[in-house]
């Protein structure tokens, strides 16, 4: 029947696609045992690029998510002049080229630039800044549509009883939206964990200093060190797949019936 | 910034609490982050870039191929996201909410990771005996890979949304399945559809960490636009690479655009 | 002209239809009524083909259409909440099972319109069914099944959301249209008034069974058991006895066969009065009066009465 075919050519299509590549990495980064997979992933370079990363992370992902509840408050519940505007903006890192995103910043804080001189390229600044940027969408969008579902009533509510500003968003406001938070903290964390475009830009590279675990696993492949490559790239292949599984907690269960 | 009143019954802003600190922080954080950095780059492509920097033949092509191997994949995805989405929803097999979980990986999994894997089952070393390194086709690949989840993620709520009743209706009325899915169902995802595949289109133009290691960014042949860029700021010129650049914010603007007017279309005929 | 015999469908372990069989005459409205759950609407859905049952047959018209998809067993299905196809206009919707057969334009256009006058939806051809009010949507459902000029129209709750006023007046129009156009016709309701009111026969299932498939008049007059009794109007239960509450004679004073009961309320129903009484057993009883009757009897609250049935039905076991 009909319905075999479609199921036969959609789950061939995401095996050929997403699961039989995956699955050779893991497979090529243990072929020659635990312990040089190890040796791979615990070589100085190599953790120092994994603290990078989370060093940039730890200060993304907080900044985005304040501000993304923020922003996403002020798109919904204030309607100010130029809402359009940031509306356009918050969106507009999903849409471009993460390499155009390092340019801009490159060319505003390097040489010759609006900001230069304050010591932000090729070091950890430029490389927070650009992370920042591309992760920026994300709690923003998840919050938006619960706010606008929720409706105002209930904080009319708070503010009837009596309720200050901060109070409110505290007792009533959060409660609401506390799971579309989550859900875009760990799109935003992947994201951030995951970006390469911007960075590569930004970074200058200098291996052992400004390199992030991305960086870091084309760094390894361009210094024909496949198993160094495919060692990190696991290590991110799994943290990505621990993002999925959280991801999947946390979805509201309507996306198959 | 053009400021707009707007003729909505929403409280005003000004007079409400809060205000202050939500609205300014929020547009000040978008300022520094984003506004600013765009800022300098359109100012400086005006500067020092030149028309020249984007109209000369490189430039031209890698534009040329970003756009064709974009719409390629977009059209693909269109077909393919819509049958996995299907399967998602219509079908019951075991292992299927795993499969949903998965459909994500693309876009938990960072490019430069995406482009290892694939690189190791299509390139030089491929098992498989296919070796699509350095060619377009590894520009195709890796961009399916990537832009995944963009289709299947959009047309999956409309189909669970979607009043199977009727289906049931046009079956009672003589049509075969084949013209349930014509008449009625393709109608009712469209929009959703072409929500799904501008964003993919969006993601393919600008891709670039998928690419590097496994396009072998050959000019003329697999260089695209986002390759292109990096190859001119690696010379050490960032005018020309901004030139292109703005072209690139030209697209993407564009198409947040357009995806916009893609979700006002999708509810005009809701009951 | 449909004829199911020995139907079972399973869900799961729950069990919809339980060894059904039903025969609907040709050229009849027939009601399958029954509370939810009873199995009513899947055996309409098993009827036009939307389910498939999983013992038994359905034969239509003299012919065996168990294994036939509902595209080629020619029956026409009225949906509980419209199913509109929410992207076309009412035209369209209308012309929806024409244009699936190739039918030429200059056939469909006329037949549309012909079909838009008799539901009475002739000036909003252009709108959208988001543009229609419930009983509207509803027309232009029946027009729409009606279109293909179906052996059998198959209604599935249709009135089911839409309020009371609208679906007073569509349970007319249908029962007029039935009238005109003699089309075998079978009407899901749960509810025993609108079956009553419109349908030549009546089958009362429940739990996946029917009880009993009668004309309305035989139901109340003859029910078989004590669920058919209670369903298809309201009833009194004294002891085995079942009565009904316009069957409860009212005296002044005491005969021997009275028991002694008291007035608690009096519900003025148009031309009706229900006398809600409380029997000096302590237990309820309804008794349904005209006006006249209570006037006579100037019945008020707190007013002791003597009750006694005229009639009484009492079930074997």
């Amino acid at each position: 029947m009909g319905r075999y075919a479609i199921r036969f050519a959609s789950l061939g299509y995401l095996v050929v696609l997403l699961v039989a590549p995956v699955g050779l990495v893991f497979y090529r980064a243990f072929e020659h045992g635990l312990g040089a997979f190890w040796g791979s992933i615990s070589s100085p370079d190599a953790v120092h690029a994994l603290k990078l990363t989370l060093m940039i992370g730890a200060i993304a992902v907080p900044a985005n998510t304040i501000f993304g509840v923020l922003c996403a408050l002020a798109i919904v519940r204030y309607r100010f002049p130029g809402f359009g505007v940031v509306n356009a903006l918050v969106d507009l890192p999903l849409a471009l080229s993460p390499v155009v995103v390092g340019l801009s910043l490159l060319l505003l804080y390097g040489r010759g630039g609006w900001l230069e001189g304050h010591n932000v390229l090729f070091a950890l600044p430029g490389m927070t800044m650009a992370t920042i940027f591309v992760s920026l969408p994300f709690v923003v969008r998840e919050v938006v549509p619960v706010l606008r579902e929720i409706g105002t009533e209930q904080e009319q509510a708070a503010s009837t009883l009596g309720a200050s500003a901060l109070q409110t968003f505290v007792r009533v406001t959060w409660p609401s939206i506390r799971w579309a938070v989550a859900y875009g903290v760990v799109l935003t964390t992947a994201r951030v964990l995951g970006e390469f475009g911007a960075v590569s830009v930004v970074s200058g590279r200098l291996v052992g200093q400004t390199e992030t675990l991305t960086l870091y696993v084309q760094d390894r492949y361009n210094d024909f060190d496949v198993a160094g490559a495919y060692a990190s790239s696991v290590v991110l292949a799994l943290i990505a797949i621990a993002t999925l599984l959280v991801l999947n907690t946390l979805r509201p269960k309507e996306e198959t019936r | 910034m053009a400021a707009r009143a707007h003729a909505l019954p929403a409280p005003r802003a000004r007079g409400r609490p809060g205000v202050g600190i939500t609205v300014g922080l929020s547009t000040a954080y978008l300022s520094v982050v984003v506004l600013l950095p765009l800022a300098a780059l359109v100012w400086s492509a005006r500067a020092h870039g030149s028309w020249q920097a984007v109209s000369n033949e490189e430039a031209v092509a890698a534009l040329k191929l970003t756009l064709v191997v974009s719409a390629v994949v977009a059209a693909v995805q269109a077909v393919a996201g819509t049958a996995v989405a299907w399967t998602l929803v219509r079908d019951r097999f075991v292992g299927q909410s795993i499969v949903n979980a998965l459909i994500d990986l693309p876009f938990a999994l960072p490019t430069v990771v995406a482009g290892v894997t694939l690189l190791a089952l299509y390139g030089p070393r491929s098992p498989v005996g296919v070796h699509a390194a350095f060619t377009r086709w590894s520009l195709v690949i890796s961009l399916l890979f990537v832009t995944l989840p963009f289709v299947v993620r959009t047309v999956q709520p409309v189909l669970v949304e979607l009043d199977r009743e009727m289906e049931d209706a046009a079956a009672s009325l003589g049509a075969s399945p084949l013209a349930i899915f014509r008449r009625i169902v393709l109608p009712n995802i469209l929009p959703a559809v072409l929500s799904g595949v501008a964003l993919a289109f969006a993601r393919a133009v600008g891709e670039f960490g998928a690419l590097v290691l496994i396009s072998g960014n050959l000019p003329f042949r697999t260089e695209v636009a986002s390759l292109y860029i990096f190859g001119r700021i690696e010379s050490g010129d960032p005018g020309g690479a901004a030139a292109v650049s703005v072209v690139l914010l030209a697209i993407s603007f564009a198409v947040l655009l357009l995806i916009g007017a893609f979700r006002r279309w999708t509810t005009r005929h809701d009951l | 002209m449909i004829e199911a015999r020995r139907i079972t469908k399973r869900f799961g372990e729950f069990v919809a239809l339980d060894d059904v069989s039903v025969d609907v005459p040709a050229g009849s409205l027939t009601a399958l009524l029954g509370p939810s759950g009873s199995g009513k609407s899947t055996l309409l859905r098993i009827v036009a083909g939307l389910e498939r049952p999983d013992g038994g047959e359905v034969w239509l018209d003299g012919e065996d259409v168990t294994r036939r998809t509902p595209q080629r067993r020619g029956v026409g299905f009225v949906f509980q909440h419209y199913a509109a196809f929410k992207h076309m206009t009412v035209r369209e919707n209308v012309a929806f099972g024409l244009k699936i057969r190739r039918r030429p334009r200059s056939e469909i256009g006329p037949r549309v319109d012909e079909l838009l006058e008799l539901v009475q939806l002739s000036g909003l051809a252009k709108r959208y069914p988001a543009q229609l009010s419930g009983g509207q949507r509803q027309r232009m459902g029946l027009a729409r099944a009606l279109a293909v000029d179906p052996k059998v129209l198959l209604l599935d709750e249709p009135f089911g959301a839409l309020d009371a006023r609208v679906r007073k007046e569509l349970r007319q129009w249908l029962r007029r249209l039935h009238d005109e156009t003699h089309t075998t016709t079978v009407i899901v309701t749960h509810d025993q008034e609108e079956a009553m009111d419109v349908a030549d026969r009546v089958v009362v299932m429940n739990a996946g069974r029917i009880e009993q498939a009668a004309p309305p008049r035989e139901l109340y007059d003859s029910p078989a058991n004590e669920f058919v009794m209670s369903f298809v109007g309201p009833v009194n239960r004294v002891g085995e006895a079942f009565i009904r509450p316009h069957d409860v004679e009212l005296l002044l004073e005491p005969n021997g066969a009275t028991q002694e009961a008291m007035v608690e309320r009096l519900v003025h129903l148009g031309f009706e009065v229900r006398v809600e009484l409380v029997r000096d057993d302590g237990e309820q009883l309804f008794a349904q009066l005209t006006r006249e009757q209570t006037e006579a009897l100037e019945l008020a609250r707190g007013q002791i009465v003597y009750v006694r049935p005229t009639r009484q039905t009492v079930f074997a076991k």
